[in-house]
Protein backbone atom coordinates (compact mmCIF):
# COMPACT_ATOMS: atom_id res chain seq x y z
CA UNK A 1 0.00 0.00 0.00
CA UNK A 2 1.48 3.44 -1.15
CA UNK A 3 1.76 6.09 1.83
CA UNK A 4 -0.97 8.07 2.81
CA UNK A 5 -0.41 11.82 3.06
CA UNK A 6 -2.40 12.66 6.04
CA UNK A 7 -3.25 10.00 8.36
CA UNK A 8 -5.47 10.46 11.63
CA UNK A 9 -5.84 7.79 14.00
CA UNK A 10 -8.05 7.45 16.87
CA UNK A 11 -8.16 11.67 17.06
CA UNK A 12 -10.11 12.93 20.26
CA UNK A 13 -11.34 16.20 21.07
CA UNK A 14 -13.40 18.05 23.52
CA UNK A 15 -14.18 21.27 24.90
CA UNK A 16 -15.17 20.89 28.05
CA UNK A 17 -17.67 17.82 28.98
CA UNK A 18 -18.68 17.96 25.35
CA UNK A 19 -17.15 15.90 23.30
CA UNK A 20 -16.78 16.93 19.87
CA UNK A 21 -14.54 14.17 18.14
CA UNK A 22 -14.61 10.70 19.43
CA UNK A 23 -11.89 8.29 17.93
CA UNK A 24 -11.85 9.71 14.34
CA UNK A 25 -9.77 6.87 11.83
CA UNK A 26 -9.20 8.65 8.41
CA UNK A 27 -6.69 8.57 5.68
CA UNK A 28 -6.18 11.15 2.86
CA UNK A 29 -4.09 9.41 0.07
CA UNK A 30 -2.03 10.66 -1.98
CA UNK A 31 -3.75 12.69 -5.09
CA UNK A 32 -7.00 12.05 -3.51
CA UNK A 33 -9.72 14.37 -3.20
CA UNK A 34 -11.33 13.17 -0.21
CA UNK A 35 -14.67 14.82 1.27
CA UNK A 36 -15.94 14.17 4.66
CA UNK A 37 -19.68 14.75 5.35
CA UNK A 38 -21.75 15.64 8.29
CA UNK A 39 -24.22 17.90 10.03
CA UNK A 40 -23.65 21.44 11.23
CA UNK A 41 -21.34 21.03 14.33
CA UNK A 42 -20.89 17.11 13.89
CA UNK A 43 -16.85 18.66 14.65
CA UNK A 44 -16.11 18.72 11.00
CA UNK A 45 -13.89 21.95 11.12
CA UNK A 46 -12.31 20.59 14.65
CA UNK A 47 -11.00 17.78 12.46
CA UNK A 48 -9.54 19.95 9.99
CA UNK A 49 -8.28 22.48 12.93
CA UNK A 50 -6.51 19.17 14.97
CA UNK A 51 -4.51 18.33 11.82
CA UNK A 52 -3.47 21.47 11.22
CA UNK A 53 -2.63 22.35 14.63
CA UNK A 54 -4.93 25.04 15.34
CA UNK A 55 -6.16 22.84 17.67
CA UNK A 56 -4.46 20.33 20.20
CA UNK A 57 -6.17 16.80 19.97
CA UNK A 58 -6.55 15.40 23.46
CA UNK A 59 -5.99 11.91 22.16
CA UNK A 60 -4.27 10.08 19.11
CA UNK A 61 -2.79 10.88 16.86
CA UNK A 62 -1.79 12.44 13.37
CA UNK A 63 0.73 11.76 10.60
CA UNK A 64 1.48 13.20 7.53
CA UNK A 65 3.91 11.54 4.95
CA UNK A 66 3.97 8.98 7.28
CA UNK A 67 5.33 11.66 9.74
CA UNK A 68 3.61 11.95 13.20
CA UNK A 69 3.05 15.81 13.86
CA UNK A 70 0.84 15.57 16.33
CA UNK A 71 2.60 17.18 19.04
CA UNK A 72 4.77 19.76 16.67
CA UNK A 73 5.26 23.18 17.82
CA UNK A 74 7.25 25.94 16.84
CA UNK A 75 9.29 26.21 13.51
CA UNK A 76 8.46 22.23 12.96
CA UNK A 77 4.93 22.96 12.76
CA UNK A 78 5.62 25.81 10.54
CA UNK A 79 7.38 24.33 8.61
CA UNK A 80 5.13 21.35 7.99
CA UNK A 81 1.87 24.07 7.37
CA UNK A 82 4.19 25.28 4.30
CA UNK A 83 2.65 22.30 2.33
CA UNK A 84 -0.51 22.74 3.68
CA UNK A 85 -3.33 25.59 2.26
CA UNK A 86 -6.57 25.95 4.02
CA UNK A 87 -9.56 27.60 2.84
CA UNK A 88 -11.66 28.71 5.64
CA UNK A 89 -15.33 28.70 5.46
CA UNK A 90 -15.68 32.26 6.07
CA UNK A 91 -12.91 32.68 3.61
CA UNK A 92 -11.09 34.66 6.49
CA UNK A 93 -9.24 37.03 4.92
CA UNK A 94 -7.27 39.79 6.85
CA UNK A 95 -9.56 42.93 6.39
CA UNK A 96 -6.84 45.05 6.91
CA UNK A 97 -5.00 43.82 3.94
CA UNK A 98 -5.35 44.83 0.11
CA UNK A 99 -6.02 41.44 -1.73
CA UNK A 100 -3.02 41.37 -3.41
CA UNK A 101 -1.33 40.86 0.42
CA UNK A 102 -3.74 38.65 1.49
CA UNK A 103 -2.90 36.17 -1.33
CA UNK A 104 0.77 36.79 -0.87
CA UNK A 105 0.85 36.23 3.14
CA UNK A 106 2.15 33.37 3.41
CA UNK A 107 4.89 34.27 0.57
CA UNK A 108 6.12 36.84 2.12
CA UNK A 109 6.06 35.93 5.72
CA UNK A 110 6.38 32.40 5.39
CA UNK A 111 8.74 31.84 2.76
CA UNK A 112 10.84 35.21 2.50
CA UNK A 113 9.83 36.33 -0.96
CA UNK A 114 9.94 40.05 -1.83
CA UNK A 115 7.00 41.94 -1.86
CA UNK A 116 7.45 43.21 -5.46
CA UNK A 117 7.83 39.78 -6.55
CA UNK A 118 4.96 38.38 -4.35
CA UNK A 119 2.63 40.75 -5.95
CA UNK A 120 3.47 39.33 -9.24
CA UNK A 121 2.88 35.79 -8.27
CA UNK A 122 -0.37 37.08 -6.29
CA UNK A 123 -1.85 38.76 -9.42
CA UNK A 124 -0.91 35.60 -11.07
CA UNK A 125 -2.48 33.39 -8.67
CA UNK A 126 -6.01 35.61 -8.43
CA UNK A 127 -6.20 35.05 -12.82
CA UNK A 128 -6.10 31.80 -11.91
CA UNK A 129 -9.23 31.93 -9.61
CA UNK A 130 -10.96 34.39 -12.30
CA UNK A 131 -10.05 37.76 -10.55
CA UNK A 132 -8.31 40.22 -12.98
CA UNK A 133 -5.71 42.70 -11.50
CA UNK A 134 -7.61 45.25 -10.34
CA UNK A 135 -9.24 43.50 -7.65
CA UNK A 136 -5.78 42.98 -6.17
CA UNK A 137 -5.83 46.62 -4.87
CA UNK A 138 -9.46 46.15 -3.20
CA UNK A 139 -9.90 45.28 0.10
CA UNK A 140 -11.10 42.53 1.07
CA UNK A 141 -14.79 43.71 2.72
CA UNK A 142 -15.70 45.58 -0.48
CA UNK A 143 -15.62 41.97 -2.20
CA UNK A 144 -18.98 39.50 -2.50
CA UNK A 145 -19.11 36.58 -0.94
CA UNK A 146 -18.46 34.54 -3.33
CA UNK A 147 -15.30 36.73 -4.50
CA UNK A 148 -14.01 36.64 -0.75
CA UNK A 149 -13.85 32.80 -1.54
CA UNK A 150 -11.79 33.24 -4.71
CA UNK A 151 -9.30 35.68 -3.19
CA UNK A 152 -9.50 32.67 -0.01
CA UNK A 153 -8.91 30.02 -2.45
CA UNK A 154 -6.17 32.46 -4.06
CA UNK A 155 -4.20 32.52 -1.35
CA UNK A 156 -4.59 28.94 -0.27
CA UNK A 157 -2.87 27.75 -3.55
CA UNK A 158 -0.56 31.02 -3.53
CA UNK A 159 2.43 28.99 -1.93
CA UNK A 160 2.24 25.77 -4.31
CA UNK A 161 0.78 23.62 -1.43
CA UNK A 162 1.02 19.58 -1.63
CA UNK A 163 -2.43 19.62 0.52
CA UNK A 164 -5.00 22.02 0.60
CA UNK A 165 -8.19 21.78 2.98
CA UNK A 166 -11.60 23.37 2.34
CA UNK A 167 -13.92 24.03 4.46
CA UNK A 168 -17.19 24.37 3.60
CA UNK A 169 -16.13 25.85 -0.08
CA UNK A 170 -19.85 26.33 -1.18
CA UNK A 171 -22.04 27.37 1.86
CA UNK A 172 -23.44 30.50 1.65
CA UNK A 173 -23.19 30.88 -2.15
CA UNK A 174 -25.97 30.87 -4.34
CA UNK A 175 -26.07 27.53 -6.42
CA UNK A 176 -24.26 29.08 -9.39
CA UNK A 177 -21.57 30.63 -7.60
CA UNK A 178 -21.13 27.41 -5.71
CA UNK A 179 -20.76 25.43 -9.36
CA UNK A 180 -18.16 27.88 -9.79
CA UNK A 181 -16.23 27.33 -7.02
CA UNK A 182 -16.54 23.41 -7.04
CA UNK A 183 -15.17 24.20 -10.85
CA UNK A 184 -12.25 26.32 -9.90
CA UNK A 185 -11.43 23.39 -6.89
CA UNK A 186 -11.31 20.54 -9.82
CA UNK A 187 -9.12 22.55 -11.86
CA UNK A 188 -6.96 23.80 -9.76
CA UNK A 189 -6.73 20.30 -8.24
CA UNK A 190 -6.34 18.64 -11.34
CA UNK A 191 -3.43 21.44 -12.27
CA UNK A 192 -1.46 21.64 -8.90
CA UNK A 193 -2.28 17.58 -8.70
CA UNK A 194 -2.54 18.46 -4.82
CA UNK A 195 -4.11 16.16 -2.30
CA UNK A 196 -7.60 17.71 -0.88
CA UNK A 197 -9.54 17.16 1.91
CA UNK A 198 -13.18 19.36 1.41
CA UNK A 199 -15.79 19.21 4.40
CA UNK A 200 -19.25 20.23 3.76
CA UNK A 201 -23.20 19.56 3.67
CA UNK A 202 -23.58 20.10 0.65
CA UNK A 203 -23.86 16.61 -1.33
CA UNK A 204 -24.21 18.26 -4.63
CA UNK A 205 -20.71 19.63 -4.30
CA UNK A 206 -19.46 16.57 -2.36
CA UNK A 207 -20.31 14.45 -5.65
CA UNK A 208 -18.98 16.50 -7.88
CA UNK A 209 -15.49 17.23 -6.33
CA UNK A 210 -14.87 13.56 -4.34
CA UNK A 211 -12.83 10.62 -5.37
CA UNK A 212 -14.21 9.27 -1.99
CA UNK A 213 -16.72 10.20 0.73
CA UNK A 214 -16.64 9.83 4.53
CA UNK A 215 -19.23 10.65 6.89
CA UNK A 216 -18.83 12.38 10.40
CA UNK A 217 -21.36 11.74 12.76
CA UNK A 218 -21.32 11.67 16.78
CA UNK A 219 -17.44 12.07 16.74
CA UNK A 220 -16.80 9.25 14.50
CA UNK A 221 -16.70 8.28 10.56
CA UNK A 222 -19.70 5.87 10.54
CA UNK A 223 -19.22 5.37 6.78
CA UNK A 224 -16.74 5.84 3.90
CA UNK A 225 -16.32 4.77 -0.07
CA UNK A 226 -16.08 5.74 -3.09
CA UNK A 227 -18.50 8.73 -4.60
CA UNK A 228 -20.15 6.01 -6.50
CA UNK A 229 -20.95 4.18 -3.98
CA UNK A 230 -22.68 6.59 -1.52
CA UNK A 231 -26.07 5.90 -3.45
CA UNK A 232 -25.79 2.15 -2.15
CA UNK A 233 -24.56 2.79 1.79
CA UNK A 234 -26.89 0.78 2.82
CA UNK A 235 -26.23 3.12 5.97
CA UNK A 236 -29.26 4.55 7.01
CA UNK A 237 -27.62 7.73 8.35
CA UNK A 238 -25.89 8.16 5.17
CA UNK A 239 -29.40 7.35 3.29
CA UNK A 240 -31.07 10.29 5.90
CA UNK A 241 -27.92 12.73 5.07
CA UNK A 242 -27.88 12.72 1.73
CA UNK A 243 -31.81 13.15 0.75
CA UNK A 244 -31.88 15.32 3.62
CA UNK A 245 -34.88 13.95 5.58
CA UNK A 246 -36.14 15.08 9.15
CA UNK A 247 -37.03 11.26 9.94
CA UNK A 248 -34.42 8.94 10.19
CA UNK A 249 -31.61 7.66 13.28
CA UNK A 250 -30.07 10.58 12.87
CA UNK A 251 -31.81 12.98 15.67
CA UNK A 252 -31.22 16.58 15.47
CA UNK A 253 -29.95 18.18 18.86
CA UNK A 254 -32.20 21.13 18.97
CA UNK A 255 -31.16 21.91 22.49
CA UNK A 256 -27.28 21.89 23.14
CA UNK B 1 -28.33 22.33 54.67
CA UNK B 2 -28.42 21.21 51.11
CA UNK B 3 -28.63 25.11 50.39
CA UNK B 4 -25.22 24.93 52.22
CA UNK B 5 -23.58 22.65 50.35
CA UNK B 6 -25.23 24.37 46.82
CA UNK B 7 -23.30 27.58 48.16
CA UNK B 8 -19.94 26.12 48.73
CA UNK B 9 -20.10 24.23 45.31
CA UNK B 10 -20.85 27.03 43.63
CA UNK B 11 -18.58 29.57 45.23
CA UNK B 12 -15.84 26.61 44.32
CA UNK B 13 -16.93 26.84 40.74
CA UNK B 14 -16.49 30.74 40.80
CA UNK B 15 -13.02 30.01 42.54
CA UNK B 16 -11.96 27.68 39.84
CA UNK B 17 -13.37 29.72 37.12
CA UNK B 18 -11.19 32.61 38.39
CA UNK B 19 -8.40 30.53 38.67
CA UNK B 20 -8.24 29.08 35.34
CA UNK B 21 -8.89 32.84 33.77
CA UNK B 22 -5.50 33.79 36.45
CA UNK B 23 -3.87 30.98 34.53
CA UNK B 24 -4.87 32.02 31.27
CA UNK B 25 -3.77 35.36 31.56
CA UNK B 26 -0.52 33.81 32.78
CA UNK B 27 0.38 31.96 29.95
CA UNK B 28 -0.64 34.72 27.75
CA UNK B 29 1.65 36.71 29.15
CA UNK B 30 4.45 34.90 29.41
CA UNK B 31 3.75 33.26 25.65
CA UNK B 32 3.73 37.33 24.90
CA UNK B 33 6.89 38.19 27.01
CA UNK B 34 8.76 34.86 25.38
CA UNK B 35 7.87 36.51 21.62
CA UNK B 36 9.13 39.58 22.75
CA UNK B 37 12.55 38.67 22.76
CA UNK B 38 12.28 35.90 19.25
CA UNK B 39 12.80 37.33 15.33
CA UNK B 40 10.85 38.12 13.25
CA UNK B 41 9.85 41.64 13.83
CA UNK B 42 7.06 43.07 12.30
CA UNK B 43 8.33 46.57 11.74
CA UNK B 44 6.16 48.09 9.54
CA UNK B 45 3.29 47.01 12.14
CA UNK B 46 4.72 48.57 15.06
CA UNK B 47 5.11 51.94 13.34
CA UNK B 48 1.51 51.81 12.79
CA UNK B 49 0.62 50.62 16.27
CA UNK B 50 2.84 53.68 17.25
CA UNK B 51 0.59 55.77 15.68
CA UNK B 52 -2.59 54.28 16.49
CA UNK B 53 -1.77 54.10 20.49
CA UNK B 54 0.26 56.99 20.48
CA UNK B 55 -0.52 60.29 17.80
CA UNK B 56 -4.34 59.44 17.61
CA UNK B 57 -4.60 59.30 22.28
CA UNK B 58 -2.50 63.04 21.88
CA UNK B 59 -5.78 64.93 21.91
CA UNK B 60 -8.00 63.13 24.28
CA UNK B 61 -4.81 62.61 26.71
CA UNK B 62 -4.06 66.44 26.12
CA UNK B 63 -7.37 67.58 27.18
CA UNK B 64 -7.99 65.54 30.35
CA UNK B 65 -4.46 66.83 31.73
CA UNK B 66 -4.86 70.10 31.19
CA UNK B 67 -8.35 69.88 32.86
CA UNK B 68 -6.84 67.96 35.57
CA UNK B 69 -4.24 70.53 36.52
CA UNK B 70 -6.72 73.28 36.83
CA UNK B 71 -9.05 71.31 38.92
CA UNK B 72 -6.10 70.30 41.06
CA UNK B 73 -4.77 73.87 41.27
CA UNK B 74 -8.08 74.70 42.45
CA UNK B 75 -8.74 72.51 45.15
CA UNK B 76 -5.49 72.70 46.70
CA UNK B 77 -5.61 76.55 46.23
CA UNK B 78 -9.03 75.82 48.14
CA UNK B 79 -8.03 73.48 51.10
CA UNK B 80 -4.99 74.96 51.89
CA UNK B 81 -6.43 78.35 52.52
CA UNK B 82 -7.65 76.91 55.65
CA UNK B 83 -3.92 76.93 56.96
CA UNK B 84 -3.02 79.96 54.61
CA UNK B 85 -0.52 77.50 53.09
CA UNK B 86 -2.27 79.02 49.37
CA UNK B 87 1.66 79.65 48.26
CA UNK B 88 2.40 75.89 47.95
CA UNK B 89 0.10 75.47 44.98
CA UNK B 90 2.65 75.19 42.34
CA UNK B 91 4.13 72.42 44.04
CA UNK B 92 1.61 70.39 44.96
CA UNK B 93 -0.11 70.66 41.89
CA UNK B 94 3.52 69.83 39.99
CA UNK B 95 4.09 66.53 42.21
CA UNK B 96 0.68 65.62 41.87
CA UNK B 97 0.72 65.38 38.08
CA UNK B 98 4.15 63.99 37.54
CA UNK B 99 3.83 61.60 40.56
CA UNK B 100 0.19 60.08 40.14
CA UNK B 101 -1.91 62.01 38.05
CA UNK B 102 -0.40 62.22 34.97
CA UNK B 103 0.07 58.73 34.24
CA UNK B 104 -2.74 57.72 35.77
CA UNK B 105 -5.46 59.95 34.04
CA UNK B 106 -3.46 58.96 30.83
CA UNK B 107 -3.42 55.72 31.62
CA UNK B 108 -7.23 55.14 32.41
CA UNK B 109 -8.49 57.59 29.10
CA UNK B 110 -5.69 55.14 26.84
CA UNK B 111 -7.54 52.34 28.36
CA UNK B 112 -10.33 53.39 27.01
CA UNK B 113 -9.59 53.95 23.81
CA UNK B 114 -7.14 51.32 23.04
CA UNK B 115 -7.55 48.08 24.96
CA UNK B 116 -10.93 48.61 23.49
CA UNK B 117 -9.63 49.28 19.95
CA UNK B 118 -6.99 46.46 19.93
CA UNK B 119 -9.48 43.95 21.75
CA UNK B 120 -12.38 44.85 18.85
CA UNK B 121 -9.62 44.38 16.46
CA UNK B 122 -7.97 41.24 17.42
CA UNK B 123 -11.83 39.19 18.65
CA UNK B 124 -12.96 39.98 15.50
CA UNK B 125 -10.03 38.12 13.84
CA UNK B 126 -10.38 35.47 16.12
CA UNK B 127 -14.46 35.25 15.51
CA UNK B 128 -13.65 35.14 11.73
CA UNK B 129 -10.89 32.76 11.78
CA UNK B 130 -8.29 35.28 11.04
CA UNK B 131 -5.73 34.17 13.50
CA UNK B 132 -6.67 30.42 13.07
CA UNK B 133 -5.62 31.83 8.74
CA UNK B 134 -2.19 33.45 10.32
CA UNK B 135 -1.31 29.88 12.11
CA UNK B 136 -1.78 28.07 8.58
CA UNK B 137 -0.15 30.41 6.94
CA UNK B 138 3.29 29.71 9.31
CA UNK B 139 2.52 32.93 11.15
CA UNK B 140 3.03 33.20 14.73
CA UNK B 141 -0.35 35.26 15.70
CA UNK B 142 1.31 36.19 19.30
CA UNK B 143 4.62 37.73 17.00
CA UNK B 144 2.45 39.16 14.28
CA UNK B 145 -0.77 40.51 16.22
CA UNK B 146 0.87 41.36 20.09
CA UNK B 147 4.20 42.03 20.08
CA UNK B 148 3.88 45.07 17.79
CA UNK B 149 1.17 46.50 20.07
CA UNK B 150 3.01 45.54 23.24
CA UNK B 151 6.02 47.68 22.13
CA UNK B 152 4.06 50.57 20.86
CA UNK B 153 1.89 50.98 23.98
CA UNK B 154 5.52 50.28 26.25
CA UNK B 155 7.39 53.08 23.76
CA UNK B 156 4.61 55.77 23.12
CA UNK B 157 2.93 55.69 26.85
CA UNK B 158 5.81 57.61 28.66
CA UNK B 159 5.81 60.11 25.92
CA UNK B 160 2.24 60.41 26.16
CA UNK B 161 2.70 61.24 30.15
CA UNK B 162 5.73 63.32 29.30
CA UNK B 163 3.24 65.20 26.95
CA UNK B 164 0.48 65.10 29.91
CA UNK B 165 2.99 66.64 33.07
CA UNK B 166 3.49 69.26 30.72
CA UNK B 167 0.10 69.85 30.09
CA UNK B 168 -1.19 69.08 33.51
CA UNK B 169 1.04 71.63 35.06
CA UNK B 170 0.11 74.24 32.06
CA UNK B 171 -3.37 74.05 32.94
CA UNK B 172 -2.47 74.38 36.82
CA UNK B 173 -0.50 77.50 35.44
CA UNK B 174 -3.50 78.84 33.74
CA UNK B 175 -6.12 78.35 36.50
CA UNK B 176 -3.61 80.00 39.20
CA UNK B 177 -2.68 83.15 36.68
CA UNK B 178 -5.98 83.61 35.48
CA UNK B 179 -8.57 83.36 38.77
CA UNK B 180 -5.80 82.94 41.60
CA UNK B 181 -3.93 85.95 41.09
CA UNK B 182 -0.97 84.14 40.71
CA UNK B 183 2.05 85.74 39.47
CA UNK B 184 3.06 83.78 36.03
CA UNK B 185 6.90 83.74 36.17
CA UNK B 186 6.94 82.72 40.33
CA UNK B 187 4.55 79.95 39.44
CA UNK B 188 6.35 78.25 36.84
CA UNK B 189 10.01 78.99 38.75
CA UNK B 190 8.24 77.13 41.87
CA UNK B 191 7.01 74.33 39.58
CA UNK B 192 10.37 74.11 38.30
CA UNK B 193 12.43 74.28 41.26
CA UNK B 194 10.60 71.66 43.07
CA UNK B 195 9.84 68.92 41.05
CA UNK B 196 13.33 66.41 41.09
CA UNK B 197 14.34 63.95 38.00
CA UNK B 198 12.61 61.12 40.64
CA UNK B 199 9.29 62.87 40.57
CA UNK B 200 9.33 62.78 36.33
CA UNK B 201 11.22 59.33 35.63
CA UNK B 202 8.68 57.57 38.48
CA UNK B 203 5.93 58.78 36.41
CA UNK B 204 7.38 57.42 33.32
CA UNK B 205 7.91 53.99 34.29
CA UNK B 206 4.67 53.89 35.70
CA UNK B 207 3.12 55.05 32.01
CA UNK B 208 5.54 52.48 30.38
CA UNK B 209 3.89 49.58 33.17
CA UNK B 210 0.11 50.96 32.12
CA UNK B 211 1.16 50.99 28.44
CA UNK B 212 1.72 47.04 28.92
CA UNK B 213 -1.00 45.93 30.92
CA UNK B 214 -3.63 48.65 28.19
CA UNK B 215 -1.87 46.68 25.17
CA UNK B 216 -1.55 43.16 26.89
CA UNK B 217 -5.55 43.31 27.89
CA UNK B 218 -6.69 44.57 24.96
CA UNK B 219 -4.83 41.38 22.58
CA UNK B 220 -5.90 38.76 25.90
CA UNK B 221 -9.24 39.65 25.90
CA UNK B 222 -9.62 39.89 22.04
CA UNK B 223 -7.63 36.54 21.47
CA UNK B 224 -10.29 34.82 24.19
CA UNK B 225 -13.28 35.96 22.58
CA UNK B 226 -15.88 33.55 21.76
CA UNK B 227 -19.10 33.96 19.34
CA UNK B 228 -20.04 36.28 16.80
CA UNK B 229 -20.94 40.19 17.43
CA UNK B 230 -21.61 40.31 21.13
CA UNK B 231 -18.48 38.00 22.02
CA UNK B 232 -16.49 40.46 20.58
CA UNK B 233 -18.60 43.70 22.09
CA UNK B 234 -18.20 41.28 25.59
CA UNK B 235 -14.35 40.95 24.61
CA UNK B 236 -13.31 45.22 24.78
CA UNK B 237 -15.56 45.60 27.96
CA UNK B 238 -13.75 42.88 29.61
CA UNK B 239 -10.66 44.55 28.57
CA UNK B 240 -11.14 47.73 29.30
CA UNK B 241 -12.66 46.97 32.70
CA UNK B 242 -9.72 44.68 33.44
CA UNK B 243 -7.12 47.52 32.07
CA UNK B 244 -8.60 50.13 34.08
CA UNK B 245 -8.18 48.04 37.46
CA UNK B 246 -5.00 46.79 36.80
CA UNK B 247 -4.00 50.27 35.97
CA UNK B 248 -4.46 51.52 39.13
CA UNK B 249 -3.67 48.68 41.36
CA UNK B 250 -0.53 48.75 39.62
CA UNK B 251 -0.33 52.32 40.41
CA UNK B 252 -0.49 51.53 44.14
CA UNK B 253 2.16 48.75 43.87
CA UNK B 254 4.67 51.04 42.13
CA UNK B 255 3.74 54.02 44.23
CA UNK B 256 4.73 51.84 47.60
CA UNK B 257 7.82 50.26 45.45
CA UNK B 258 9.43 54.13 44.05
CA UNK B 259 8.62 55.85 47.23
CA UNK B 260 8.42 54.02 50.37
CA UNK B 261 11.71 53.19 51.57
N1 LIG C 1 -12.71 26.67 20.21
C1 LIG C 1 -13.84 26.06 20.62
N2 LIG C 1 -14.23 26.12 21.90
C2 LIG C 1 -15.34 25.50 22.33
N3 LIG C 1 -16.16 24.80 21.54
C3 LIG C 1 -15.85 24.71 20.24
C4 LIG C 1 -14.68 25.33 19.70
N4 LIG C 1 -14.61 25.06 18.37
C5 LIG C 1 -15.71 24.31 18.11
N5 LIG C 1 -16.45 24.08 19.20
C6 LIG C 1 -17.67 23.28 19.28
O1 LIG C 1 -17.44 22.07 18.61
C7 LIG C 1 -18.58 21.69 17.86
C8 LIG C 1 -18.19 21.37 16.44
O2 LIG C 1 -17.82 22.56 15.80
P1 LIG C 1 -17.39 22.60 14.27
O3 LIG C 1 -16.23 21.69 14.05
O4 LIG C 1 -17.16 24.03 13.94
O5 LIG C 1 -18.66 22.06 13.50
P2 LIG C 1 -18.86 21.89 11.94
O6 LIG C 1 -19.00 20.44 11.71
O7 LIG C 1 -20.13 22.62 11.61
O8 LIG C 1 -17.68 22.48 11.27
C9 LIG C 1 -19.58 22.81 17.99
O9 LIG C 1 -20.57 22.42 18.89
C10 LIG C 1 -18.80 23.96 18.55
O10 LIG C 1 -19.60 24.71 19.42
MG1 LIG D 1 -17.44 24.23 10.29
Amino acid sequence: MTQPKVELRGVKKSFGSKVVLDGVDLVLGNGESLVVIGGSGTGKSVMIKCVLGILRPDAGQIFVDGEEVTDLHGRARDHMLKQFGMLFQGAALFDSLPVWENVAFGLIQGHGVKRKQARDIAIEKLAKVGLSADVAMLSPAELSGGMQKRVGLARAIAADPKVIFFDEPTTGLDPIMADVINDLIISTVEDLGVSTLSITHDMASARKIADRIAMLYRGKIIWQGATEQIDQSGNPYVEQFIHGRAEGPIQMELRR
Amino acid sequence: MSAVLEFVAASGAITLAAFEQVGRLWLFTWRSIFALFRPPYYWRLMGQQILRIGYYSLPVVGLTAFFTGGVLALQIYIGSDRYGAEAFVPQIVVLGITRELGPVIAGLMVAGRVAAAIAAEIGTMRVTEQIDALTTLSTNPIRYLVVPRLIAAVITMPILVAIADSIGVLGGYVVATTTLNFNGSVYLKNSIDFVTNEDIYSGLIKAAVFGFIIALMGCYSGFNSKGGAQGVGTATTNAVVAASILILAANYLLTSLLFVR
